[in-house]
C-alpha cells in the first residue's frame, strides 16, 4: 500500500514548511467550504488549479483522484433538482418535483468540492505524512492525539500486509464471496483475526517501548525552519484567501 | 459515509466540530499513556477491516464496524475514528478538513452510545454476546445514518430527498453489520475476552509490567 504518491518532488510547494501549508489549507477550506456563490466556486477552482500546477503534480493521477470525489457529486446532480413534495393523490403520499434551483446548487457544490480537493493535494499531499505529524505536534496539537496518529499510520501498512496474507489464504482454499451466511461468517472471522492480531501487536509494541524507557513523552526529531519563503507564501495565500472571502460575502445577484 | 466538502451549512459544520472536539477531549482525557499504542494500532486494524467488501444483493458495501469499535475502545472511539478520517482527507481527499468534525461525530458518537448500551452485555456468555453484537452493529449504522441524514436535512430544504435516500440505502447495511458484528463479538469472546473489556482492556496486567 503506497499512499504518499505526491510527497516526492522539488516544486516550491514541496519545499515549504508543512506548518505554513497546514495553516493555509485549513483557512482555504473554511472560506471556500462556507461560500455559496458560483463566482466564489469558479475563483476557488482557478486558485486550486494554479496551486496544482505550481506543485507540478502528475495530472493523470490528480484526475483519477478527482474522479472519486465526483462520484458523490453525480448523486447530487440527480437528487438536488428532484424534490419530494407532498401529493395526497399518489400512493405514497409523495411525488417528485423538478426544481431547477437544485442544479445551480449542485454546480456550486461541485466547484467547491473539486477546488478544495485540489488544494489539499497541492498543499498537504506534497508533504510526507511524517512531516505533517511533526508539524501538528509543533502547532501544539495534543501529544496524545499525535502519538495515536503515529502508531496508527505506522501499523496501517503492517496490518494491510496481514490483511493481504489472510485474504490470499482464503482464496487459496477456494473461498468465493456470495450472498450467503457462509460469506458473512468468513468475512467476520477475517475481521476478527485482523483485530486480534492488531491487539496482540499493540501489546508487543508497548512492551518493546517500555524496554526503551517510554514514559509518554514524544520526542520530536524533525524541526522545521521558518524562512522568508514561508513568509512570502503566507502573504500570498492570505491575499488570495482575503479575495475569496470577499467573493463569498459579495451578494450573488449576478451569478 | 463521508460527507464531502462544500455541502453542509455553517451551523451544521460548527456543531459537528464542537461535538467532535468535546468527544476528542473526553476520549483523550480518559486515555492513559500506556494505552496509546493500543488505540492507534487497533484504529489501524479497523481501518484495514473496512477494506473488506461484503456482497449485499447485487452490490457490495464496505464494512464500517463503528459499533464494534465502540465496544472495544469506548470513549477512545473519538480519537480512533478521527485519525482514520483525517488521514483519508489528507491522502485521498475523501471528506475534507471542514467536514472532519461532522464526519467524526456521525461515526464516533454512535460508537460511544453503543459502548454505553452493550459493553456489559458483550462480555456475557453465549446468546447474550450474540444479542449485544447484533445490537451494536445494527445500531451503530442506524445512528450514523440518522446523523448523516440529519446533517444534510439541517443544511437546507434542497437536501431533503438526499437525506431520505441515505437512510433507505443503509437499511441492508444495518442488518449485514449486525450479523457480522455478532459473529466477531462471539469470536473475540472465545479467543481474546480481554478485548471486550471496553474501557480498560488489561494491557498492563497481561504485559506483567
Amino acid at each position: 500500500m503506497h499512499l504518499e504518491t505526491f510527497a516526492k518532488g522539488d516544486s516550491p510547494l514541496h519545499c515549504l514548511d508543512p506548518r505554513a501549508k497546514l495553516v493555509a489549507a485549513a483557512a482555504y477550506s473554511l472560506v471556500v467550504g462556507l461560500g455559496t456563490t458560483l463566482a466564489l466556486g469558479w475563483a476557488a477552482l482557478g486558485v486550486a488549479l494554479a496551486a496544482v500546477l505550481v506543485a507540478r503534480l502528475p495530472l493523470g493521477s490528480v484526475a483519477r483522484r478527482l474522479g472519486a470525489v465526483n462520484l458523490f457529486m453525480a448523486l447530487l446532480w440527480v437528487m438536488l433538482p428532484l424534490r419530494l413534495v407532498p401529493a395526497p393523490a399518489s400512493f405514497w403520499g409523495l411525488s417528485w418535483e423538478w426544481d431547477p434551483a437544485g442544479l445551480r446548487l449542485a454546480g456550486v457544490i461541485t466547484l467547491k468540492a473539486n477546488a478544495i480537493a485540489l488544494v489539499l493535494m497541492a498543499l498537504l499531499a506534497t508533504s510526507t505524512i511524517n512531516d505533517l505529524f511533526h508539524a501538528l505536534a509543533h502547532l501544539r496539537v495534543p501529544t496524545k492525539l499525535v502519538q495515536i496518529f503515529l502508531f496508527f499510520y505506522r501499523y496501517l501498512h503492517v496490518l494491510h500486509q496481514e490483511y493481504h496474507r489472510l485474504t490470499q489464504a482464503m482464496r487459496a482454499r477456494g473461498f468465493a464471496p456470495g450472498n450467503n451466511l457462509h460469506t458473512y461468517r468468513s468475512y467476520a472471522h477475517l475481521a476478527g483475526v485482523l483485530l486480534v492480531r492488531s491487539y496482540d501487536r499493540a501489546q508487543r509494541v508497548y512492551q518493546a517501548m517500555l524496554c526503551r524507557g517510554y514514559t509518554g513523552t514524544l520526542w520530536l526529531l524533525d524541526h522545521f525552519t521558518w524562512g522568508s519563503r514561508e513568509n512570502l507564501f503566507l502573504v500570498i495565500s492570505s491575499l488570495i484567501i482575503a479575495a475569496l472571502s470577499w467573493l463569498a460575502l459579495e451578494s450573488s445577484t449576478w451569478t | 459515509m463521508h460527507i464531502s466538502e462544500g455541502v453542509l451549512s455553517a451551523p451544521v459544520l460548527a456543531s459537528g466540530a464542537a461535538v467532535a472536539a468535546a468527544g476528542l477531549a473526553v476520549g483523550l482525557k480518559k486515555l492513559d499513556y500506556d494505552r496509546l499504542p493500543q488505540v492507534g494500532i487497533l484504529a489501524a486494524g479497523f481501518f484495514v477491516a473496512s477494506l473488506v467488501h461484503v456482497p449485499i444483493g447485487p452490490t457490495k458495501a464496505h464494512l464500517v464496524l463503528n459499533g464494534l469499535l465502540g465496544l472495544l475502545l469506548g470513549w477512545a472511539a473519538f480519537p480512533a475514528i478521527f485519525v482514520g478520517l483525517a488521514l483519508q482527507a489528507v491522502l485521498f481527499q475523501y471528506g475534507g478538513l471542514t467536514t472532519l468534525g461532522v464526519n467524526t461525530t456521525s461515526m464516533a458518537l454512535p460508537a460511544v452510545v453503543v459502548y454505553l448500551l452493550f459493553s456489559r452485555l458483550a462480555q456475557g456468555q453465549g446468546r447474550l454476546a450474540w444479542v449485544a453484537g447484533f445490537g451494536a452493529g445494527f445500531l451503530g449504522i442506524l445512528f450514523s445514518a440518522l446523523m448523516v441524514s440529519g446533517a444534510l436535512a439541517a443544511s437546507g430544504e434542497a437536501f431533503s430527498s438526499v437525506a431520505r435516500l441515505v437512510i433507505v440505502a443503509h437499511v441492508p447495511i444495518m442488518f449485514v453489520e449486525g450479523i457480522l458484528t455478532a459473529v466477531i463479538v462471539a469470536f473475540l469472546g472465545r479467543v481474546r475476552p480481554a478485548m471486550l473489556g471496553g474501557a480498560s482492556p488489561g494491557v498492563s496486567k497481561e504485559a506483567g509490567r
